[in-house]
């Protein structure tokens, strides 16, 4: 425990207005604090240089699920293992059930929250490639207003996001039109298990007789954000699924993404497996 | 008491405490007034110490503070040779080497004043890898930058490499590896000029810190007190390290007059203590035109960090070990331990072998081929049989079946018909299986005239309840001395199992049975245990109150009108070599080991071609081993060896920046779940060694030998890559894999 | 030097009992379980949620005591290493341990046994792969992982022969 403890303070406001009253008076003051299974781990490392956190475990208002016919709505306090216990995430939002699986151990997914994970930022983060193909959309709350934006733009650069200062993830809604979509998720790390991934990959398409009507493709780990893959969706969208195409989009894939070298992994590897799982998947739409 | 013990699996002698969590390990203890101690460290390989800084903001004069001025002997860690200083006084020479100590109540404060001592260092040339050492890039430690170096010769090899059918040559590499026990580092010590030095802690060896803070303190031997708690893990990564930092906890507790506690956090453990020696070897290898080996010239390089500490004796088992269970007339093994700017490398199971023997096994597999010929029937052609030598010209008396340990390995793990189906399904599939394996023994006890020269002893004490106490230095570490040795005792006795009781080892009450290392406490100490009790029986016996075949209740009562009437009951047993073991230092031949266990390990593995990684996915252990004392210890022994030696082919890496380990993180040092470890076949064969209790040979580090070569040897069935470095990671496998597919256009 | 805030009151449930501490609200819930509480049975093995030789059961859920601050502990109902037994009569898992040699050095054992207890409770039949995936995160340098494996599948086999109200 590398950390000076009794330096941190850790509020815990009893309501969500309470907590955004918080953020509206000292902007930038205090940080929120979901799960902890991130920010703890800097803590203790002695690397988490602000010192003022906001607990956001009383508030109810960012937990639950709303489900209607058109969309399924859950709160930023959700947890990989509430993620792995809802039935219509389960039966229609597998690659995000993947993610949640995936994700450390039992123990981890019992704290980690999918908002923290959102707003945590990491490149590396398992959830979010699945939110970016189910086209997640999020809602920010303040004081001052309540907002939803897409999930896709929302990360700008390495840890850097559209969120004024007195601002809080709410919740996460997916619409509900993934179901006749074939869908793929593969999380590639340095084990079988709890592993930090070195490339992550998301994927959706609907398909008609060997053409792609649509699709939709995610990567983490690849880039300085979470990364929808447009230019390559490009290139696939309304095309036959041949070899060529294949290589084609292997090659704007290349293009697209911008792995490093870092102390898990190489830039080589990553865009070798990325443009890999790329291919795995649409061969798998071609079956 | 009707049944032996031998062969069975008792429950283990400390197993409920350590199932309800009542087991103490030395971070679970407190002493009243205990305070914190913490280490600050250098952040460059090497330089000169300028001057120390106590920043500001820190209330100091409540802290204690330690430098190397304060030590009242000799500021060495007292080991081998006498080049590793406690703190660094003048000169810095490697990454996270210990310079001044701090100690106060609040753990917390501590942390920061460790962040607000600031050192000025000018920096001095430093040497990172093996070859830069031997090409003296910078000369860091003596005269040429080498610790030790060996030279073993049978024969005549350049003049059988000269009449050789056919050379095959290679060079194979193995990095670091950190031996990762789950309970980190620790030690609290209490020490004052008047009463001298106590120290507990999670340690292997007591008496080496025994003879450590005796050398630093200048006290005699009674006034130095070593205890051993509870220890999560060592693998011989608690084996020299610990001296280091009960010598740090000392100092502190002497200035401070307090009890202080050092526990290390991951990161810190990591970064700063023994890993694994990084090796490379070279083999050049003369064999006939249908397969006889006539000739292995072997270089064997390990890198040794910073200070000599064990490298010589690491050195010493890598190099006995480099030419394997072969027979071949011609060897020359040229061996050295060479410094480099880190810190410095240390014991982890296997010791060298490991190593040494990740070279061969690869090395004789490209062999086989060249002179097309299966891995196997290569093998089968030169396994030594009774009555031949090995490299240092050991004439091996057992009747070792190498082919029968062979046959049973390949038939458990269906070796056969598994290459064939592989043969067939892998062209086109994306997941492409191989099996492969590797041949190989583990000398057990200590090299050489070691053994003599440690000259353990054991005594054995009997209590007015009729309870026997072992006292020895050998410690628990989960291997399972302590329920061994019950075993062992309580057979010799004739009495239960829960009469045994095993003393705690603390230097102040335990003779010195040796260091818990070198596949020895069983083996060696497992006798001496069984002797002692055998002695103290025989005392009784010849007391008159006892007759040799007696009822538990009758040697309770003996016992007590023993201690009645005569006073203490106790024996004692002290080592005695095997007749006819014969060791040349000086030429380094002769009998290097007392016995060996004999090896085959099987891997299968499967290599995704999508992402580059190989996952073994079942594995067979067969091996020879004397006698089997408890099944599930001993299964337990070679489950938890196959696990770490598949870490260490496949998944753990340490990553080196300026000499320090840059992913000191369990996040960033991966070492297998329960999710990465296949099944794990065991299957011991049993021919007794006469010399072992109940003709038992040591078995500890046996494991950690075979499955790294079995693994390669399996991915290069599967993928056709010769791949002859570990960690084989799936970076190194997709570069190894594009470099082939380009190759053939 | 950093400005101090001061410790706060956390009452909880452990094992059963009820407990009062003071501790800085981002005090590790490890360190206030081992230290303020005197509950040693729990252990530090990394500091970074990856070992699990901290885990603890948290309102029923497994968890990484290392990565809980001390103030999310408040009102919570907590289950050590320490509470797995009843009395003197082991938990099965326990008892399974020890039959199977599922304890080496046994640092491992108390997150381990934690994992176990919180695996049969979420399926009372695991297969080989939910054993292997729910023990994931739970780390064992000794024993590779087998006789943990088997002393599962033991204990899987004795709490199958009792009925549920009696555990």
């Amino acid at each position: 425990m590398r950390a000076y403890v009794p330096g941190y303070d850790l509020r815990v406001p009893g309501s969500l207005s309470e907590a955004l009253a918080l953020l509206a008076r000292d902007p930038g003051v205090w940080q929120p604090f979901a799960g902890g299974t991130d920010l703890m781990v800097l803590l203790e490392s002695g690397k988490l240089s602000h010192k003022r956190f906001l607990s956001l475990a009383k508030l109810e208002d960012l937990r639950g699920f709303e489900t209607t016919a058109d969309a399924i709505t859950m709160g930023a306090l959700t947890t990989y293992s509430d993620i792995l216990k809802h039935p219509v995430l389960q039966s229609e939002f597998p690659l995000l059930c993947s993610a949640a699986r995936e994700t450390g151990s039992v123990a981890t997914q019992n704290r980690g929250t999918l908002g923290g994970n959102i707003i945590n930022a990491s490149p590396a983060a398992d959830s979010p490639p699945a939110l970016l193909v189910y086209d997640a959309e999020i809602e920010l709350v303040s004081a001052r207003a309540v907002r939803w934006v897409p999930y896709q733009g929302f990360h700008t650069g390495y840890k850097k996001m559209q969120l004024a200062p007195d601002e809080l993830l709410r919740a996460i809604r997916l619409p509900r039109r993934a179901k006749a979509w074939k869908q793929y998720y593969r999380k590639v790390g340095t084990r079988r298990a709890q592993a930090i991934s070195k490339v992550c990959f998301a994927g959706a398409a609907l398909t008609e007789a060997g053409t792609i009507r649509d699709i939709r493709i995610a990567l983490g780990s690849i880039a300085p954000i979470v990364l929808r893959a447009v230019k390559t969706e490009a290139v696939l969208r309304n095309a036959e699924l041949t070899p060529e195409i294949i290589a084609a989009a292997k090659e704007t894939l290349a293009r697209e993404i911008s792995p490093i070298d870092d102390i898990r992994s190489t830039a080589r590897y990553r865009l070798r497996v990325a443009q890999n799982l790329l291919e795995e998947f649409l061969s798998q739409l071609a079956r | 008491m009707e049944e032996k013990l031998f062969g069975h699996s008792v429950l283990r002698k400390e197993g409920r405490s350590k199932v309800t969590g009542r087991a103490q390990y030395v971070d679970d203890l407190a002493f009243p007034g205990m305070i914190h101690g913490v280490t600050v460290r250098s952040s460059i390989a090497r330089g000169r110490i300028k001057s120390i800084r106590y920043g500001d903001g820190i209330p100091w004069k409540e802290l204690t503070i330690v430098t190397a001025a304060n030590i009242p002997g000799k500021n060495e860690i007292a080991l081998i040779e006498h080049d590793q200083p406690c703190l660094a006084s003048e000169f810095i020479n490697h990454p996270e080497e210990p310079i001044v100590l701090l100690a106060h109540p609040d753990k917390y404060l501590l942390e920061e004043a460790r962040r607000a001592v600031e050192i000025e260092v000018e920096p001095l040339p430093a040497v990172f890898t093996i070859e830069d050492s031997l090409a003296k890039r910078a000369i860091i430690s003596g005269e040429d930058n080498i610790f030790k170096s060996y030279q073993v010769v049978k024969g005549d090899v350049d003049a059988a490499l000269a009449g050789a059918d056919v050379i095959v040559e290679g060079e194979y590499r193995t990095g670091a590896q950190e031996q990762l026990y789950i309970e980190n580092q620790g030690m609290i010590a209490v020490a004052n000029p008047a009463e001298g030095v106590t120290v507990w802690g999670s340690l292997q060896c007591p008496y080496y810190v025994h003879k450590a803070l005796v050398t630093l303190f200048a006290l005699p031997a009674e006034k130095i007190r070593v205890i051993q708690a509870e220890t999560g893990g060592g693998f011989g990564g608690k084996e020299e390290y610990p001296s280091m930092i009960a010598a740090h906890a000392s100092l502190l507790a002497w200035k401070s007059g307090k009890p202080v506690k050092i526990i290390y956090d991951r990161a810190e453990d990591m970064v700063a203590t023994t890993k694994r020696h990084p090796s490379r070897t070279r083999h050049r290898t003369g064999v006939t035109r249908d397969g006889k080996l006539v000739a292995m010239d072997i270089d064997f390089v390990i890198d040794g960090g910073a200070y000599a500490t064990l490298s010589s004796v690491v050195l010493s088992r890598g190099t006995i070990h480099a030419a394997g269970p072969y027979a071949c007339p011609n060897v020359r093994i040229r061996s050295q331990a060479v410094a480099t700017s880190s810190p410095p490398h240390g014991a982890f199971r296997g010791f060298g072998a490991p190593q040494s023997i990740f070279a061969l096994e690869r090395h004789l597999d490209q062999v086989a081929r060249v002179v097309h010929l299966t891995p196997d029937e290569f093998r089968r052609r030169n396994f030594l049989h009774q009555g031949q030598t090995t490299a240092t010209g050991q004439v091996i008396h057992e009747a070792v079946d190498f082919g029968g340990l062979l046959d049973r390995a390949l038939r458990e793990s269906d070796y056969h018909a598994k290459r064939e189906r592989f043969a067939r399904e892998n062209p086109g599939a994306d997941i492409k299986r191989g099996i492969g394996f590797a041949s190989f023994m583990h000398g057990a006890g200590f090299t050489g005239s070691g053994e003599v020269y440690l000259a353990s002893v054991v005594e054995a004490e009997a209590t007015p309840e009729g309870s026997v106490r072992i006292l020895a230095a050998s410690t628990e570490i989960g291997q399972g001395t302590n329920t061994i040795f019950s075993q062992l005792a309580a057979d010799a006795l004739g009495i239960s199992y829960d009469l045994i009781e095993i003393a705690q080892p603390d230097t102040g009450a335990v003779p010195n049975s040796g260091p818990t290392v070198a596949s020895r406490t069983s083996m060696v100490v497992g006798k001496l245990v069984e002797t002692a009790a055998l002695a103290l029986k025989r005392t009784l016996v010849e007391s008159g109150l006892l007759c040799d075949a007696c009822t538990e209740d009758e040697f309770v009562r003996a016992c007590r009108r023993y201690i009645e009437t005569r006073g203490p009951l106790r024996s004692r047993s002290q080592y005695e070599p095997p007749p006819g073991l014969l060791w040349d230092d000086a030429t380094y031949s002769g009998d290097a080991y007392g016995t060996y266990a004999w090896a085959v390990y099987v891997a299968e593995v499967a290599v995704d071609t999508v992402t580059f990684e190989a996952r073994v996915t079942d594995f067979v252990a067969v091996q020879e081993v004397g006698k089997v004392i408890h099944p599930v210890l001993a299964a337990g022994q070679i489950e938890g060896g196959v696990a770490q030696a598949i870490g260490m082919a496949l998944y753990e890496n340490v990553v080196w920046r300026e000499g320090r380990m840059a992913n000191g993180q369990m996040t960033n040092y991966i070492m297998p779940t329960a999710a990465d470890i296949p099944p794990i076949r065991v299957f011991f064969e049993e021919h007794p060694y006469p010399f072992g209790p109940g003709g038992a040979k040591g078995i500890g580090e046996l494991p950690m030998d075979g499955p790294a070569p079995a693994i390669l040897n399996a991915i290069e069935n599967a993928t056709g890559l010769c791949l002859r470095e570990i960690p084989t990671t799936p970076e190194v496998l997709m570069e190894a894999m594009t470099e082939k597919v380009g190759a053939r256009g | 030097m950093v400005e101090s805030v001061s410790k706060i009151e956390i009452e909880c449930t452990v094992n059963g009992e009820h407990r009062r501490v003071q501790a800085y609200p981002m005090a590790r819930l490890l360190d206030v379980l081992r230290e303020e509480m005197h509950l040693t049975g729990t252990k530090e093995g990394c500091g970074e949620g990856e070992c699990g030789a901290c885990a603890v059961l948290m309102n029923g859920a497994i968890v990484n005591s290392c990565l809980v601050p001390a103030i999310e502990a408040s009102g919570a109902e907590i289950r050590t290493i320490e509470g797995i037994a009843s009395g003197a009569q082991l938990h099965e898992v326990q008892e399974a341990f020890l039959e199977c040699g599922g304890a080496q050095c046994g640092i491992c054992t108390p997150g381990m046994v934690i994992g176990a207890v919180a695996l049969i409770e979420r399926h009372a039949y695991p297969s080989d792969a939910e054993i292997r995936e729910g023990l994931a995160g739970n780390l064992c340098r000794c024993t590779g992982y087998q006789k943990i494996f088997a002393a599962v599948a033991r204990a899987v086999e004795a709490a199958g022969k009792i009925s549920p109200e009696y555990r």
